[in-house]
């Protein structure tokens, strides 16, 4: 493998929590900084397959071949796909609290928010 | 075969950065669709089927579907409000 | 002017950030030489020990059993969560929304076509929910995909149906019947003798869509629980739209 792929998806998942932070740092509407903290969590999809993945190794599903054949590693993935599903949710309820506190003071961005009211 | 996967992973990063950069919220969903069926490709070729199943059905469909929801209510009640407030004043 | 100065004092700061995680994984060992032997102890082993064909599936649903059941419950969490945070009172007076209400119904064609997808859709989660075990899917992708059917529903028909089909107590009845039956798939193998959530039904062949004990049963369960719970989620956030009422401010 060529030497500056060696290390190529913990490089990308280090870009995407910094674009993620950076998306919430400089955000101003509530919403667009919930969908960056979607983009944070998908970082470290990317880095958790990176360090599963083996190169010719095929996929954990035994259907079709030998169980002694050699195989990414299954345990990642096991811990990666309910976090997907769970994430869309979890999301969703950062996002009702969104629309109850533009329900109370009628604006959504969060530098208007900042000072609370009793 | 592993530079087809890195071209996948630069896309990725650079649509990524696209998904934050897209102010107007409405937009911002479409791009996390996009960004959505794009990691799931990339789950794709990691030799990963169920968790690209998931991406696929969680990140390009039921994520934006959450997001706009929200903000069709924020909307209605925005509209609504302007409305009764027209009516009163 | 605060915002350009939070800005830039975080470019600062996240650039060093990238800067020192380059340099600690600078020594790591190349991407694709995954060497740990877990994984390939899992793949040699769950064939025969749990006659299930799917690695991916028998350790989420029966050697890691035990983390699932933690994340359906965040997921059954935050459901109630959306419910509490936007619920309406008892007793609020709500008045009709007036002119701005959803009643706008697509063209016919766009409703001819999608009585089709969805009922290839039912087709589909079903046989992915029902073959968790043999190939890629399970309970989570199933439930997303079941979840889909209402809001296709609404797209292309009224909401009245929309409202028929999911605001019952029945479905609420549905996510708590699918979450609890997991703890109590765990208790009866509790009561057996052998430790929390362990396999105890019959294994059965390899390969059959009746294999592999528990895992099938906990994957249906944990199907139920999540289409309960997206459309919970998304009932909760289109009531007002539906019903055209908002409450007296």
């Amino acid at each position: 493998m060529p030497d500056i792929l060696h290390l190529a998806p913990y490089y990308v998942a280090a870009w995407l929590f910094f674009c993620g932070l950076y998306g919430l740092v400089s955000s101003r509407h509530l919403v667009h900084s919930v969908i960056c903290l979607a983009i944070l969590q998908s970082s470290t999809y990317i880095l958790l397959l990176g360090i599963g993945y083996r190169i010719g190794g095929a996929a954990p599903i035994f259907a079709d071949i030998d169980p002694g054949k050699l195989t990414v590693d299954p345990i990642v993935q096991a811990l990666m796909l309910t976090d997907v599903v769970v994430e869309a949710v979890v999301v969703a309820l950062l996002l009702a609290m969104v629309v109850k506190a533009h329900e109370k003071s009628g604006t959504v961005s969060p530098d208007e928010l900042r000072t609370l009211r009793g | 075969m592993i530079w087809v996967g890195s071209g996948l992973l630069l896309l990725v990063a650079v649509s990524g950065f696209g998904v934050v950069n897209t102010r107007d919220v409405t937009s911002q969903v479409i791009a996390l669709s996009f960004y959505g069926v794009l990691m799931g490709l990339t789950f794709f070729f990691f030799q990963a089927p169920d968790v690209a199943l998931s991406q696929i059905t969680v990140g390009a469909v039921a994520l934006p579907l959450m997001v706009m929801l929200a903000i069709s209510r924020m909307k209605f009640r925005a509209a609504n409000r302007q409305e009764k407030g027209e009516r009163d004043a | 002017m605060r915002e350009r100065i939070r800005v830039r004092t975080f470019l600062v700061f996240g650039g060093l950030f990238l800067f020192l995680f380059c340099y600690a994984v600078a020594n790591l060992p190349p991407w694709g030489s995954y060497r740990g032997p877990y994984g390939d102890v899992i793949s040699r082993v769950s064939v025969y020990e749990r006659h299930a064909t799917d690695a991916v599936n028998a350790v989420n649903y029966d050697y890691r059993a035990f983390d699932t059941l933690g994340e359906e419950f965040i997921l059954f969490t935050a459901v109630l969560g959306v419910m509490m945070l936007l619920r309406r009172e008892e007793g609020t007076v709500t008045r009709d929304a007036g002119k701005v209400k959803d009643n706008i119904r697509l063209s016919t064609t766009v409703r001819v076509t999608a009585m089709p997808v969805i009922l290839l859709t039912v087709i589909f989660g079903f046989y992915i929910g029902l073959h968790g075990q043999l190939t890629p899917g399970g309970g989570f992708q199933a439930g997303v995909i079941l979840a889909s059917i209402p809001f296709l529903l609404y797209v292309c028909e009224n909401t009245e149906t929309f409202r028929r089909i999911t605001s019952h107590t029945a479905v609420e009845v549905i996510e708590a019947l699918g979450a609890s039956s997991y703890v109590l798939i765990g208790m009866t193998s509790l009561v057996m003798g052998a430790p929390f959530l362990s396999n105890f039904l019959p294994l059965g062949t390899t390969g059959d869509v009746f294999s592999s004990g528990t895992i099938a049963l906990i994957s249906v369960c944990i199907g139920f629980e999540v289409t309960a719970a997206f459309l919970l989620v998304g009932y909760t956030y289109l009531e007002e739209i539906i019903t055209g009422e908002l409450p007296e401010e």
